[in-house]
């Protein structure tokens, strides 16, 4: 007893302080490359950035003007990714934790290829789009084929998520129901969906955030055709590609680069937490906060 | 005022709506509800319990009590063919319920489970809000109409002494509600579905002594309307509350039932000398 006291008032030991100092030292250099980066695309970025940055259509190349139909065309991609990699997303994460044993043989291999695909370069989906979504299926350049790589893209890590959530639910709540005679497909629609969403969303915004700022899955496929689309099957340049496109073939271009990467860190964190918030709106009130 | 609303007057005077039920038939001419004949359980080979044969009879309260691991929960769940959901599970023998044998495989397992509800150790009320933790399993089972869904909720909370803590937050979450309601929750839950038996599993071990006893009322007054079999370590409490009591205990490696007896006399005056030992605290 007086040994446990006199634990918790010594004073804490060298080695307690080195741990807690490289902690901490870890912690705020991550902290301060964030900051950092924001910082610049701030001082860089911000004066350009107004409702008429937005609005306008680019000029000379993309040095002077606006981002307006670049903008348009990364939403209806991103528009096109999520609503395409939503459903089949949902379903195969509930096909894994429903419908496979954890350890089984299929649940092992579907995970091992998921992993692989989580971790597939960018321009690889890229390739695949262009060469099937493009050229096999016709889609030419067009957001469609770039929304279409995207959910691709997005895909691995949205299954591995709801999977995870969806999995996370205690086995009483299975039994539970199986004892009041509430079949599987129920439970799984009002309980076990809703539980979730949070996972799911989460996963939506990791998969798409990560695919929306990889450059090369979309210059194969959505293209760089900076005019306003006027169809889905018109090619569309995206925020990631016209930045890439400003710093790397434009000279003078780097001060609308600052603006528009500047746009699409507004865009993720926008979408971030616009996802957050509907999944606490849709189903916050039938889950606990616990 | 309607009649709901005359009963729901009656009700904030603090009684149970099925108070005045419990005064009414005793259980000493038993009619015999369900039937087990010679059932034994195995997981992957290894019996749980063998040669299990008892009756359980309509409207009484029958108390299984017995050590560790002689395959009380097993029993129970063989009855409402939980069992089949959990792999390697083997059950031999035979349940007849109203004389209809239910392992029958072409029994139709949601019905069944409809009728015989069941309330588990720990609470376990799905993450959604009071009410429509009531009313999930009500749509499941075709109540659809608004007012019956309503009279239902009301009923069954009322049945276990909740809707007056609760009427107020019924749209809120169940989790947030104390282990003792969340009990008397999943309770109801089962009653809404207007079950003729009740198979409870250590329903008040997860509890504090004074949810216990709302709980042990609570399935005190349940007896001559429902059918209940509760599993329960505490001597005291099956004492207490049942009519009949069967004492399991582990022989050769594998649960058997050793007596099935009036609950009376099964503490009172065992046939067996290890109910004697176990009931009279030696043993187990
Ligand atoms: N899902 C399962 N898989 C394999 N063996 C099991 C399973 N469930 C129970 N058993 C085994 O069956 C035997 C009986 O278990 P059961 O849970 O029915 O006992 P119990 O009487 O309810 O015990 P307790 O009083 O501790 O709840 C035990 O030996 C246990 O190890
Ligand atoms: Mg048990």
């Amino acid at each position: 007893m007086r040994d446990a006291v006199s634990t918790a008032r010594r004073s804490p030991s060298i080695r307690d302080i080195l741990i807690q100092a490289a902690i901490w030292s870890a912690v705020s250099l991550v902290a301060l490359a964030f900051f950092w980066l924001l910082a610049d695309l701030l001082r860089h970025g911000a004066q350009r950035l107004d409702w008429a940055f937005l609005t306008a259509l680019p000029k000379n190349a993309g040095r002077d003007g606006g981002v307006a139909p670049i903008l348009v065309s990364t939403l209806l991609i991103v528009a096109i990714a999520m609503a395409l990699a939503a459903p089949l997303g949902l379903a195969t994460a509930i096909f894994l934790s429903e419908f496979t044993r954890v350890g089984g043989r299929l649940a092992r291999w579907t995970s091992l290829s998921l992993d692989v695909l989580a971790g597939t370069p960018s321009i690889v989906f890229g390739l695949f789009g262009s060469a099937f979504f493009s050229a096999f299926l016709g889609l030419g350049f067009s957001i469609l084929s770039g929304g279409m790589t995207l959910a691709c893209m997005a895909l691995p890590i949205l299954i591995r998520a709801t999977e995870a959530g969806l999995r996370m639910a205690p086995g009483e709540w299975r039994l539970g129901a199986a004892a009041l005679g509430v079949s599987r497909a129920t439970l799984l629609w009002h309980v076990l969906v809703p539980a979730a969403a949070p996972s799911l969303a989460a996963g939506l915004m990791l998969g798409i955030g990560r695919a929306m700022a990889e450059t090369a899955a979309l210059i194969f496929t959505s293209g760089y055709v900076d005019r306003m689309p006027s169809s889905l099957f018109d090619s569309g340049r995206a925020l990631s590609v016209h930045i890439y496109d400003l710093t790397m073939n434009v000279s003078g271009g780097d001060q609308n680069a600052y603006a528009s990467a500047l746009v699409l860190i507004i865009l993720l964190i926008a979408a971030n937490s616009l996802a957050l918030w509907l999944s606490d709106r849709m189903f916050g009130q039938r889950i606990t906060s616990s | 005022m309607t009649q709901a609303d005359e009963s729901r007057g009656a009700d904030t005077h603090g009684a149970y709506t099925l108070k005045p039920l419990v005064a009414g038939p005793p259980c000493c001419e038993p009619k015999k509800l369900i039937g087990v004949e010679k059932l034994s359980l195995r997981y992957n080979g290894v019996p749980a319990f063998e040669d299990v044969s008892l009756d359980i009879y309509r409207g009484c309260v029958t108390a299984l009590i017995g050590p560790s691991g002689c395959g009380k929960t097993s029993f129970l769940s063989s009855i409402n063919r939980l069992s089949d959901l959990i792999p390697g599970c083997e059950v031999e023998g035979r349940i007849t319920v109203d004389g209809e044998n239910i392992r029958n495989p072409r029994a139709d397992v949601q019905a069944l489970r409809r009728r015989i509800g069941m309330i588990f150790q720990k609470p376990n009320p799905f993450p959604l809000s009071i009410r429509r933790n009531l009313e999930m399993p009500l749509k499941e089972h075709g109540v659809k109409i608004r007012a019956e869904l309503d009279e239902r909720v009301w009923r069954a909370l009322a049945d276990v002494g909740l809707w007056d803590e609760v009427k107020d937050r019924l749209d809120t979450p169940a989790l947030a509600l104390s282990g003792g309601q969340q009990q008397r929750l999943c309770i109801a839950r089962a009653l809404a579905l207007r079950p003729d038996v009740l198979l409870m599993d250590e329903p008040c071990s997860a509890l504090d002594p004074l949810a216990s006893a709302v709980v042990e009322d609570l399935i005190a007054s349940l007896r001559g309307r429902y059918t209940v079999v509760i599993v329960t370590h505490n001597l005291a409490q099956a004492r207490r509350i049942a009519n009949y009591a069967g004492f399991f205990w582990v022989k050769e490696r594998a649960g058997a039932l050793i007596e099935f007896d009036h609950c009376h006399r099964i503490f009172e005056a065992p046939r067996h000398e290890l109910t004697a030992a176990y009931v009279g605290g030696r043993r187990g």
